[in-house]
């Protein structure tokens, strides 16, 4: 306005530069907050350094075998054996235990979080929102030993009839009558385990869906199920996969539980119903004990490729999740 | 509170007048439910017999048949009434129904047996004794898990008092100063939290015992503890500091307040409540954990005070030795040991949401 009432001032006032200038304090606490907050970050990247620094010889001198190859076998002086290490068998274990889990896991935990999500009246609802996360809550220890004692002797018979029916099915033969400490009983616990994680997350994709999309479907005349087939799952896909593979995560880290319910065998079985799988955390819980020094550098190297693993299925399923819930 | 904002002057009703009851439109009348009532009925009695005439027998088998024969049932009610679509429906319907009872079961029966099998071994007794003079085959009333208390508690405070200035300080950084890292920040905060429980334990055995030549320690497996905690925590209490509402810091600042100054006396303060609740699901979070001590304790069968030289036990350590042992009476204690496990990690449970159900209120 000035300006135009003054043509003859040519003087434009320049914008004023607005800085802020920390004070000494503020720039104290930034500094101390933002390296507390690194020490996530440099605790991973501690945790593999040392693991990859303990368990390098192991992966130098078995080089890829250490992944494909069987056998674990100590160096040992009396009987003249040569070191071996292999966690081939064991890793082709944590996976089939964890797909198994998967397996019956996954549908569970979906048919639950449509249930809370669009079905359960309220006052079922709110009793079983607890209940799973209870089930969250109860430590890996506990389902070990309920599962050995518990599950076992029912799964066993789940086993012998899923094998007497479906037996001609390779992975569903039995060589002989071994039907405990089953990679399926270690499945199913698995299952049992991740559960809560799934159904949680698959829970807040579904809280996400738009309403106003729901209730178009409603409108249209959808039955409740044509909405969920519409609306609901094309909407929470990415999520759900995503918390499947949170669930994958655990499952494939899982330990005590595992070493409870599972016979470790170092040898691939295709038969999943056969006493014999694999672990790699596990075989880390089991040759811990008794191992030499040399052996616990493979049982590092074990724990790296792991510790990778898991930390790979998780950083995706993190990716995939936020991508699609957690957007902003 | 809430009366005095947002809140339209009711109408008083007049006196004697009789609050009216709310409609539901919506509602099945009862001859709408019939036919689902029915079907009920005849899926159970068809079960019933089916299972009774054929070889299928056991639990199992009755099972099986009322499922199938329920969703034969519901759905052909439903096609005949209606449509195709509608079969659909109800098929989906009992399924998502039978997969949510399925999914309580396993919890039901791990309570169940948990009572079952542990209390007999209940005794005040446990709780004065350890088992350094006590065989684990001896009578259940002769020693105790005192021991194993102690060492969990040792073990846990020691790994909430690491955790909580780094998970406060995540949450701070992610929130506070939301620095250019922030994003990287939360992503490997988030990936942390499925860092599996052996591998902290490897790596702090790696860390202590290899490198620094240490021996098994309280300390070491509360560090390794540390590991599992601070990502829970860091996570929850992001979240809760993000609810504090921008103005309040605004205020604070627009007051003459250092960001230092408003972060402590008014975010922190506002947030308290919040963020106990994440300590605590912390806590809880690591309670149970038992493949990192494994590791890291070595297991200690008497009382040992000092968390920062020797050997100590904790709760799951105990309950994984007495199951190991695999004799009657280790195995009760073992039992005994997941009840008083259960209702440590249930305390923690109940606490954690008395305290969420205050501060949404």
């Amino acid at each position: 306005m000035s300006i135009t009432e003054n043509p003859a001032s040519t003087h434009v006032p320049k914008p004023r530069e607005i800085t802020t200038e920390p004070r000494f304090s503020d720039r104290v606490f930034r500094g101390v907050v933002s390296s507390g907050g690194f020490i996530s970050l440099i605790v991973l990247g501690l945790i593999s350094l040392f693991l990859l620094y303990n368990g390098f010889g192991v992966f130098r001198s078995e080089g890829l075998s250490f992944v494909t190859s069987f056998d674990w076998v100590p160096e040992s002086i009396e009987n003249g054996t040569e070191a071996s290490y292999g966690i081939g068998a064991m890793l082709y274990g944590t996976l089939v235990i964890s797909f198994i889990g998967l397996f019956f896991g996954f549908p569970l935990a979906f048919g639950t979080a449509l249930f809370l999500s669009y079905y359960a009246p309220e006052w079922i609802k709110k009793p079983m929102v607890l209940v799973v996360d209870i089930m969250a809550a109860i430590p890996s220890i506990v389902f070990g030993v309920w599962g050995y004692f518990i599950l076992m002797p029912h799964a066993e018979e789940w086993a012998r009839l899923i094998n007497k029916y479906l037996g001609f099915i390779p992975i569903f033969s039995m060589p002989g009558d071994f039907f405990t400490r089953s990679p399926f009983i270690a499945g199913l616990v698995l299952a049992i385990m991740i559960i809560p994680i799934i159904t949680s997350i698959s829970r807040e994709v579904f809280a996400q869906t738009p309403l106003d999309r729901i209730q178009a479907a409603y409108a249209l005349g959808a039955t409740r199920w044509s909405m969920i087939r519409a609306v609901v799952i094309p909407y929470g896909k990415g999520g759900v996969i995503g918390g499947a593979m949170l669930g994958l995560g655990r499952a494939l880290g899982e330990t005590v539980a595992v070493y409870t319910v599972l016979n470790l065998v170092y040898d691939i079985r295709p038969e999943i119903l056969l006493s014999a799988g694999g672990s790699v955390a596990s075989l880390i819980v089991n040759k811990f004990g008794e191992a030499n020094a040399p052996e616990l550098k493979a049982l590092m190297a074990a724990g790296f490729v792991l510790f990778v693993v898991t930390l790979l299925v998780n950083l995706i399923a993190n990716m995939i999740i936020n991508r699609t819930v957690r957007k902003g | 509170m809430s009366t005095l904002i947002g809140n339209k002057p009711q109408q008083p009703l007049p006196d004697g007048a009789a609050i009216p009851k709310p409609i539901k439109p919506w509602k099945p009348t009862p001859k709408q439910l019939l036919p689902d009532l029915l079907g009920a009925i005849t899926a159970v009695a068809a079960s019933l017999i089916v299972v009774a005439v054929t070889p299928l027998a056991g639990g199992l088998g009755l099972l099986a048949t009322f499922i199938s024969i329920s969703i034969v049932v519901a759905s052909s009610i439903s096609w005949i009434r209606q449509d195709r679509k509608a079969a659909a429906n109800s098929v989906s319907t009992i399924v998502i129904y039978f997969l949510a009872a399925f999914v309580l079961l396993p919890v039901l029966s791990i309570i169940f047996e948990i009572i079952r099998k542990g209390a007999p071994g209940l005794s005040l007794g446990i709780f004065f004794n350890d088992m350094s003079v006590t065989s684990s085959d001896a009578p259940l009333n002769e020693g105790g898990l005192l021991h194993a208390l102690v060492g969990s508690l040792y073990v846990v405070a020691l790994a909430t008092v690491v955790s909580i200035p780094i998970g406060l300080l995540t949450a701070l950084y992610l929130t506070e100063v939301n620095g250019k890292a922030a994003g990287v920040v939360r992503f490997f905060v988030q990936a942390m939290s499925g860092v599996p429980s052996i591998v902290a334990g490897l790596f702090i055995y790696a860390v202590w015992m290899i490198s620094f030549g240490g021996t098994y320690t309280t300390a070491a497996g509360s560090m390794a503890l540390a590991i599992l905690m601070i990502p829970t925590v860091a996570r929850t209490a992001e979240e809760v500091l993000k609810l504090i509402p921008t103005d309040l810091r605004e205020a604070g600042l627009a007051l003459g307040a250092t960001q230092w100054k408003t972060v402590a006396l008014v975010v922190i303060p506002a947030a308290r409540s919040g963020l106990i609740t994440a300590v605590i699901l912390g806590v809880a979070r690591v309670a149970g954990e038992t493949a990192p001590l494994l590791l890291t304790v070595g297991g200690n069968d008497a009382m040992n005070w000092n968390p920062f030289s020797g050997n100590n036990s904790a709760l799951p350590f105990y309950i994984w030795k007495n199951f190991g042992l695999g004799t009657e009476t280790a195995i009760a204690r073992a039992w005994t040991g997941i009840f008083v496990l259960m209702v440590v990690v249930m305390i923690f449970f109940t606490l954690t949401r008395i305290l969420g159900n205050k501060k949404g209120k």
